[in-house]
């Protein structure tokens, strides 16, 4: 059993279960200068480890990139 | 000569050129532009992390010396832009922020009602909100109302290249508003950026004039330079301009060579 989440605008099947940090750790993202949003809201440091991923969880990891 | 330093948001800033990440030919030419511009803010994107993650921009700016801006380029309403910022804050990027709706891909110029609803917003959430807006004192003096920390009008599209295309209207929002004037677009080359300080400006911000030039560091210089000289003459007061000669050398003394 598998849950399906997006990340980035790609489909992703993942554990039920994961959270957001288990899926920051899984894809090996930086924690540093990087923010979350799930389903539109932000999701605050903090919480990473209290966020548990739903099937159809829409996840958008971003970070700073180069621009004017 | 004597200058006071930009004040931003409670901070000081002694250059007056803010520069961007973007459309370099290599991280490392970034870096030695920054330090070649003398810059002490610079102005990043907030994008989705490309999975699997590589490098990061951040592992060539020094962000213990220079103030990062994230901005909210890509943004076509106030909503997006709202949430990009929250998202930059999020992600410890500060909350200074240079404040994009855009409001058509083509032009890329602002929505300014969108711009407006934005600001008032994020300078309620807290935020050192820098809106990029058109040349327009009217929008100016709102975007001040509505809490922004500084306007930052464009001289040209971005990316044009085409230098400061009203210097009249940039003169009358400079007469319009308290807060600093930067210009935010439009720079072409280094003449653009001093006719701006002349003008009175109080920064210029560019990314393009720099990094899409054959050789960025050295336009990073020569731009640096160029807000500096810009600056200095708008403080030393030029002479008015006048139609005919005025001589400057004495018309007296000279010496008779009638025969």
């Amino acid at each position: 059993m598998s849950v399906t989440i997006n990340v980035n605008g790609k489909p992703m099947d993942v554990e039920p279960g994961l959270t957001v940090e288990g899926l920051l750790t899984l894809l090996n993202v930086k924690r540093e200068y990087t923010a979350v949003a799930v389903n539109r809201e932000i999701t605050p440091k903090a919480t990473y480890a209290a966020v548990t991923l739903a099937e159809g969880d829409k996840v958008e990891i971003v970070r700073p990139m180069g621009g004017g | 000569m004597y200058d006071t330093n930009l004040v931003l948001g409670g901070k000081e800033f002694s250059s007056r050129l803010i520069v961007g990440t973007g459309k370099y030919s290599s991280m490392d030419v970034m870096r030695d532009a920054h330090e070649a511009s003398g810059t002490e803010i610079i102005t990043v994107a907030v994008r989705r992390v490309s999975l699997p993650s590589g490098e990061s921009i951040l592992d060539y700016i020094d962000t213990k010396r220079y103030t990062l801006l994230p901005n909210t380029a890509g943004c076509y309403s106030a909503d997006e832009a709202i949430r990009t910022c929250y998202l930059a804050r999020e992600a410890g990027l500060g909350e200074m922020v240079k404040l994009e709706v855009i409001g058509d891909q083509r032009t890329l110029f602002p929505d300014v009602i969108g711009l407006l609803e934005a600001t008032r917003t994020l300078a309620r959430e807290g935020f050192t909100v820098m809106p990029y807006t058109n040349d327009d004192p009217i929008m100016a003096k709102k975007l001040q109302d509505a809490g922004a920390a500084c306007v930052m009008p464009l001289g040209a599209p971005i990316g044009s290249g085409l230098g400061i295309r009203n210097p009249y209207n940039i003169k009358i929002i400079l007469e319009s508003v308290t807060v600093p004037v930067i210009v935010d677009a439009g720079v072409g080359t280094a003449s653009d950026a001093a006719i701006a300080m002349e003008l009175g400006c109080d920064g210029v911000l560019m990314n393009t004039a720099i990094a899409g030039s054959r050789d960025a560091v050295s336009m990073a210089k020569a731009m640096k330079l160029a807000v500096e000289a810009g600056r200095l003459a708008y403080k030393s007061g030029r002479i008015g301009k006048k139609l005919y000669a005025t001589a400057s050398s004495p018309l007296e003394g000279l010496p008779d060579w009638t025969s």
